[in-house]
């Protein structure tokens, strides 16, 4: 199978040796690629799931830890409209209300599917559906108690939801291509024709025609030095989706956990709270008394995320450094055994720090990209960001922007969203189905794929990747993270023009064709980049505060001239902003209080 | 001043078809480095064509598991300081085909596991607006069995794998024990067609490697055992 030949000098005159053909292609073998995947595969579809990683249950969906958020109300009383209230309060009023109704709706039936597949869901003594708290989960539109919503097994939820769709998708015969890493869509215009990638394992270029073709890689958090997301993580169904023309939406909202293990940032979830964990400083005090005194510690993210960072500035960290404590200790050895086995393993292993006798140091941790691929409310890509259809082009998951997190996201919502749209767009390719075709592969249908290729293959700089790399993190880090403003963002955006012209400049000595993570390393920090620059142009453009874009140069929510989603375009001539107004159905805007 | 670790690394080249070793000397300063670290360390450092495979960095994904003096482990959860050695001998996992260095083929974990109909069988769809009743206690029956990674490592050290390539493996067996005593199963007797004979579990010799091994602390050979239990009582 191997393409020597893609690599030489020469590369454009080389064909493609490796063709598929497949009725639908997914990239992506999380949650979203993998109910896709489902849906279309117990319709008759011949459908095809793709993963850069060695197998589906690598993908980062398998790290969720906390839970998956819906209304059961069978432990006590709550209803899917009380949760989009949650929703859309805790988006900051910047959600699109009717794909928060479809999130909420369709949270019950997912849940109950995903019991139904096998799912092995903790239990309550009534043998049902066990159910915590969340931050942002409350009861009466806002008005009452934290609520019972997030279904859990243990703190492996996303492990168990994975691996749960990956054994429906094995009995169903859902065909797997592993180590296989997705790098151009085949486009002209509007329309999709399928897919390019890399064979990591041999080398060489194969292309994939698909009738309808799925994006649903996940985020970027490998953009930030502190992050709790996997190395994979890299924005590569971003970057393919820019290059085909379409715009990126709303991605200056990228959320910071509030508690990520100090100093790495691997997740503490926020389950640790929500079963009764304590936030301390280095004076001794549960500090959130003074940023959300009803809500305390379940509070949502971005106004957790800026106490605890707001606490490390002004010199309360613990001995005055720069993380601060989550206390679970009086939770008790049973509780914590039972419920948050995992976060033991991982404090211990990674921080030497039984929380059963010791508080966890923590520190926020770039996490999630609330921004990304724009959709309609049924995971077709718009072309122009608004209503055009990109025809035969899907997204789904945290590489989408339905949008249903807004500027911010509450938690157990996102494995609910990578769950519910992925489920949606695989039903929507099914009924799409009769009027797509399969396009016909051009001569240069592998040009953009083999240009990328090539600009790392045939560099002959001194700059090694990982100092790049380096540069890209750090800055994102002090510039981009739970605090902007305009200063630090103006530095970004000098780092990144510098950091483009280094990238032509890089040093690869590994000149394998097997299985060559230089290559796909580089490959994936200029995927990097590009969604850096995005977030960071785009805090910059947005002149106000909301959610996880937090401006101290103008700290005001400004619904007058900011209730509306971002859309970027880029080009090789550069980039523009445009825009697109919130969709409100039932919830009118208002100030957002704790 | 930090340790001194002298690393001596399997290396295997797919495109000449060769093998050798190459020596590595890392100095640790960091206390709370990994092996990931220090793998990465080299790679950026010192020799970018060392290949290896990692993705999450957090010990959930099972990606980065090889061999260190002997053992199969996890290099991103496993703390430099916790090893008992300053002298590293690494390998890929044992018995897998190798890709390259110390990147070896899953896929052959992969086929393991489908053949156990490593999903639940439900004869008649249950009712599609509520959950199905599960007691608490048939619950815990799934606990220690449904946390597998798939990493690998207890199939690396299994000595029966090793001999036997068609053995099914501790990993694929945990996994259809998950099934096997899942009060919501009706697969019991067609899973046992598969699994009842000498390449199933009939094939462990109770060496209990695997329990040795597993970064998850699950216990594969128990497992094991607990579907001969079932098979001889009838369970099913």
């Amino acid at each position: 199978m191997k393409d020597p030949k893609v690599l030489t000098e020469k590369v454009v005159d080389v064909p493609l040796r490796n063709i598929h053909k497949h009725d639908v292609v997914i990239i992506g073998t999380g949650l979203a690629g993998l109910w896709a995947a489902i849906k279309c595969k117990s319709a008759g579809l011949d459908t095809a799931c793709m993963t850069k990683l060695s197998m589906p249950q690598r993908s980062h969906s398998t790290a969720a830890q906390g839970g998956i958020a819906a209304s059961l109300g069978s432990l006590e009383e709550d209803y899917w409209e009380w949760h989009m209230f949650d929703t859309v309060k805790g988006s900051d009023f910047l959600a699109d209300q009717d794909a928060a109704e479809i999130l909420t709706r369709d949270a019950i039936t997912i849940v109950r599917e995903y019991e139904h597949m096998g799912a092995p869901f903790s239990r309550t003594p009534d043998g049902l559906i066990a159910q915590r708290k969340f931050g942002g989960h409350v009861k009466d539109f806002g008005r009452g108690g934290p609520v019972l919503r997030a279904c859990y097994a243990a703190d492996r939820t996303g492990h168990v939801l994975l691996h749960t769709l990956w054994q429906k998708a094995l009995e169903l015969g859902v065909r797997f291509y592993t180590e296989m890493f997705a790098i151009s869509l085949i486009s002209d215009g509007p329309k999709c024709a399928g897919v390019v990638t890399w064979d990591t394992k041999n080398g060489g270029l194969h292309a994939f025609k698909a009738k309808a073709t799925l994006i649903a890689t996940g985020g970027y958090g490998r953009a930030w030095k502190i992050t709790a997301t996997s190395y994979s993580y890299t924005a590569d169904g971003q970057y393919m989706a820019l290059r085909a023309g379409v715009p990126l939406e709303d991605m200056e909202f990228f959320q910071f956990h509030p508690t990520g293990l100090f100093d790495r940032g691997i997740l503490m979830t926020e389950g640790c709270r929500g079963e009764g964990g304590y936030l301390i400083n280095d004076l001794g005090e549960r500090f959130m008394k003074n940023y959300a005194p009803e809500k305390m510690e379940l509070a949502p993210r971005d106004i957790v995320s800026r106490a605890i960072t707001s606490e490390i500035e002004a010199g309360r960290g613990i001995n005055g450094g720069p993380y601060i404590y989550l206390d679970i200790r009086h939770l008790g050895a049973e509780i914590i055994n039972t419920r948050l086995p995992q976060i033991r393993e991982i404090s211990i292993k990674f921080a030497g720090v039984d929380p059963i006798h010791e508080p966890i140091p923590i520190v926020p941790t770039a996490h999630y990209s609330m921004g990304g691929i724009p959709t309609d409310v049924d995971g077709r890509v718009l072309f122009d960001g608004k209503s055009q259809i990109f025809s035969g082009l899907y997204a789904a998951g945290e590489c989408a922007c339905v949008s249903v997190h807004g500027a911010n996201r509450l938690g157990c919502n996102s494995t609910l969203d990578a769950s519910v749209f992925g489920r949606r767009c695989g039903l929507t390719i099914v009924k799409d189905f009769a009027n797509l075709e399969h396009l016909p592969l051009e001569e240069d249908s592998a040009k953009m794929a083999k240009e990328e290729i090539e600009f790392i293959w045939n560099q002959k700089g001194s700059i090694r990747p990982e100092e790049i790399r380096n540069e890209l993190q750090t800055g994102m880090q002090n510039y981009v993270a739970v605090f902007r403003e305009e200063k630090g963002l103006l530095k970004m955006i000098s780092i990144i023009e510098d950091m483009h012209k280094k990238m032509k400049e890089m040093l690869i000595s590994d000149k394998s064709l097997a299985y060559n993570t230089t290559l796909m390393e580089a490959m994936e920090l200029r995927h990097l980049i590009a969604a850096a620059e995005a977030v960071t142009y785009g805090a910059l453009n947005r002149t106000e505060s909301r959610g996880a874009q937090a401006r101290r140069d103008y700290p005001k929510r400004d619904d007058e001239n900011w209730l509306k989603h971002t859309l970027y375009f880029r080009d090789e001539s550069g980039f523009r902003f445009d825009y697109k107004d919130v969709r409100l159905t039932r919830f009118v805007p208002e100030e957002r209080k704790y | 001043m930090g340790n001194l670790y002298k690393l001596t690394i399997f290396r295997y080249d797919p495109d000449s078809n060769k093998t050798s070793t190459s020596k590595y000397e890392v100095e640790v300063t960091e206390s709370h480095w990994t092996l990931l670290d220090v793998f990465k360390y080299i790679k950026n450092n010192l020799d970018d064509t060392l290949t290896f495979r990692y993705s999450c960095g957090q010990g959930i994904c099972g990606s980065c598991a090889v061999t260190v003096n002997g053992k199969s482990i996890l290099a991103c959860e496993t703390q430099m300081k916790f090893l008992d050695s300053f002298d590293l001998v690494i390998e890929p996992l044992r018995g897998f085909p190798v890709i390259r260095d110390l990147v070896v083929d899953h896929s052959l974990l992969d086929e393991k596991v489908r053949r156990v109909m490593p999903w639940l069988v439900c004869k008649k769809d249950p009712e599609s607006d509520k959950e199905r009743f599960q007691s608490v206690d048939d619950r815990a029956k799934l606990d220690g069995l449904y946390e597998c990674i798939i990493c690998g490592s207890c199939v690396a050290a299994c000595p029966t794998f090793w001999k036997n390539k068609t053995f099914l493996g501790p990993q694929a067996l945990l996994y259809a024990c998950r099934f096997m005593l899942d009060s919501r199963d009706e697969g019991k007797n067609e899973r046992f067609e598969i699994l009842a004979d000498k390449d199933g579990i009939y094939g462990c010799h109770t060496i209990f490697n695997c329990m040795e091994v597993c970064p998850k602390e699950l216990n594969p050979g128990k497992a094991i055992l607990e579907l001969r239990k079932m098979f001889m009582n009838e369970e099913f």
